[in-house]
């Protein structure tokens, strides 16, 4: 075992859990549901990314740039058309009600999606449509329903860090990491010092009483969903590069670990969504590495969450639920 | 000026409120005039409550009609009344608990531009100085009576016109509770207009111009509150007399 590859490697998908768990965290501590089509959205956002960082027009070398925009921005606005056509209507219901909506919108994309990359004509589609040819640049088609890989759409091996003859910390790790600070820094100075974070956070604490504020609550929400979905984006992407494989179904593990990874944190706080995302991205490298059978890694990162809630039903960073008088 | 030269501001007119099959106000209607102050009292559940939180948007009456300043505001949202410069200082004060006493007050001009919230702001701090103290503090670790005023302070910078109040001196000591009475006589002479919801029926009937007598959901007595206050009915109910 490499304690060092094992730190780097935590590190990275750590970054990836948490930036997704910021996601699951702000949506939480806001909208107070849980939107189990998170992980869906992310896996959206890759595949926007692919099909988009092969189109001709984006052949120039700030392609790729383009392309994690043009997934960015399509998953904020996924992610406010979800909230406005599955979970607006649903905001006085009972919260089963709308766990179970949010895994129906999870099938949901995942079938659509499966269905867009299998149907016949999706690149005619593009093409006379829109305008745009996506290919490969030998013309072979990119749609279909075989596995995807967007390992050399995202090629960082130029920033690679050579430590030793023996040890390298990849390009995407320090991408990886680096983006995952950036995220989480600019969050923080977004909740806490602009005036819509400001009215977030009091959305969170009494919605009644952020009425009275005269905050639209549901504008709040809606810029909550945009700014989480276009987070499951970023993620998406760099969770593929890891890499991993890319299919309709890609978004379910990231997105279940990422849960798990803002529960442990304390749901509702972002930095326990860093926390637990790192902690977690850590376990899992760490048993991956130690235990003889990597089939057991899950049960392990599944143990972590069952012994922290534990000792901690709110989580590490979790706030104490007060009893209103 | 006499009473009934003064413009009416708001106009309540026969509404009805539910909370599912509970039929929780029925028909009630008042109004308040440009600088009253007009105190609606009675027991606990009977709906003064209720009645606040109709007006203001939180809650959608089934039928009537609220007129606020000669406009039609029954089922708007609060986040298009309050603007319009009427307010709710909601019963149990409701400040954000983790936000600062500086965030809150900002929350409370959440509806106007950042050269208006600092000037509101500094008049907020020089009428309150405990809360210019406080100005960092996190409002969840501020006493009773400086969360009291912090939540009227909250309300007072979107600049109301018609301030509603509800409870303000629930579970307050008696010396804070005057205070709280002497901020409520300031602030009407400084030309806020005040319809207070409370159930220290003395200290409402002794500073208001009018009150209105509720009881399970409907209005049961009305007048200046000098009658009021010496009235059997209501000395026997709500004074203790």
């Amino acid at each position: 075992m490499d304690i060092m590859s094992v730190i780097i490697n935590g590190l990275s998908i750590g970054s990836i859990y948490a930036i997704i768990a910021l996601g699951y965290t702000m949506v939480y501590g806001i909208a107070k549901m849980l939107n189990f089509a998170h992980g869906d959205v992310i896996m959206v956002g890759a595949y926007t990314f692919f099909a988009a960082a092969h189109a001709r027009n984006l052949n120039g070398p700030a392609g790729p740039l383009i392309a994690v925009l043009i997934a960015i921005v399509l998953c904020a606005l996924l992610g406010m058309a979800i909230e406005f056509l599955a979970y607006r209507s649903l905001r006085q219901a009972p919260s089963l009600a709308v766990l179970i909506t949010a895994i129906g919108v999870s099938y949901l994309l995942q079938n659509v999606m499966q269905t867009v990359m299998s149907l016949d004509g999706v690149d005619r589609f593009f093409k006379n449509v829109l305008g745009v040819v996506i290919s490969e640049n030998n013309d072979k088609p990119i749609f279909g329903a075989d596995t995807k890989m967007i390992t050399d759409l995202v090629n960082m091996q130029s920033l690679d860090i050579h430590l030793s003859e023996t040890l390298t910390i990849p390009g995407l790790a320090i991408v990886t990491i680096a983006v995952n600070l950036v995220i989480v820094v600019l969050l923080s100075l977004f909740v806490n010092y602009t005036k819509m974070g400001k009215a977030m956070r009091s959305v969170s604490e009494d919605r009644s009483a952020a009425q009275l504020m005269g905050i639209n609550i549901n504008r709040t929400i809606t810029v909550t969903f945009a700014i989480g979905s276009a987070l499951a984006a970023i993620a998406g992407i760099l969770y593929c590069a890891f890499p991993h494989e890319l299919v309709p179904t890609t978004g379910s593990i990231p997105g279940i670990k990422a849960f798990i990874a803002a529960v442990i944190g304390g749901i509702g706080s972002i930095p326990g969504a860093l926390i637990g995302g790192l902690l977690l991205g850590f376990v899992e490298q760490l048993s991956r590495s130690v235990l003889p059978v990597t089939e057991l890694t899950d049960a392990v990162v599944y143990s972590v969450l069952i012994i922290v809630l534990l000792f901690r039903p709110t989580g590490l960073l979790g706030k104490k639920i007060r009893e209103k008088v | 000026m006499t009473e009934s030269q003064r413009r009416i501001i708001l106009s309540v007119e026969d509404i009805h409120v539910f909370y599912g099959a509970i039929h929780a106000i029925k028909g009630v209607s008042l109004e308040v005039r440009e600088d009253e102050i007009v105190t609606l009292i009675g027991a606990n559940g009977a709906g003064k409550s209720t009645t606040l939180n109709a007006i203001t948007g939180l809650l959608k009456p089934r039928s009537g009609k609220i007129v606020y300043d000669d406009k039609l505001i029954s089922g708007k949202k609060a986040s298009k009344i309050v603007p319009m410069g009427l307010c709710l200082c909601p019963e149990g004060r409701r400040i954000f608990q983790q936000l600062t006493v500086r965030e809150n007050l900002d929350m409370g001009g959440y509806t106007r531009s950042r050269s208006e919230i600092r000037e509101s702001m500094d008049e907020m701090f020089e009428r309150f100085p405990r809360l210019k103290e406080r100005e960092k503090q996190i409002a969840g670790t501020l006493s009773g009576g400086e969360q009291q005023m912090l939540a009227m302070a909250r309300a007072l910078m979107a600049r109301p016109k018609l301030l509603m109040l509800d409870e303000p001196s629930m579970g307050l000591a008696p010396i804070l509770v005057e205070q709280i009475f002497d901020i409520i006589k300031e602030l009407h002479g400084s030309g806020v207009t005040i319809l207070l919801v409370e159930q220290n029926a003395r200290m409402a009937l002794s500073v208001a111009d009018r009150a209105y007598v509720m009881e399970t959901g409907v209005i049961t007595m009305t007048g200046k509150a000098s009658a009021l206050l010496h009235n059997d009915a209501v000395q026997k109910a709500y004074l203790g007399n």
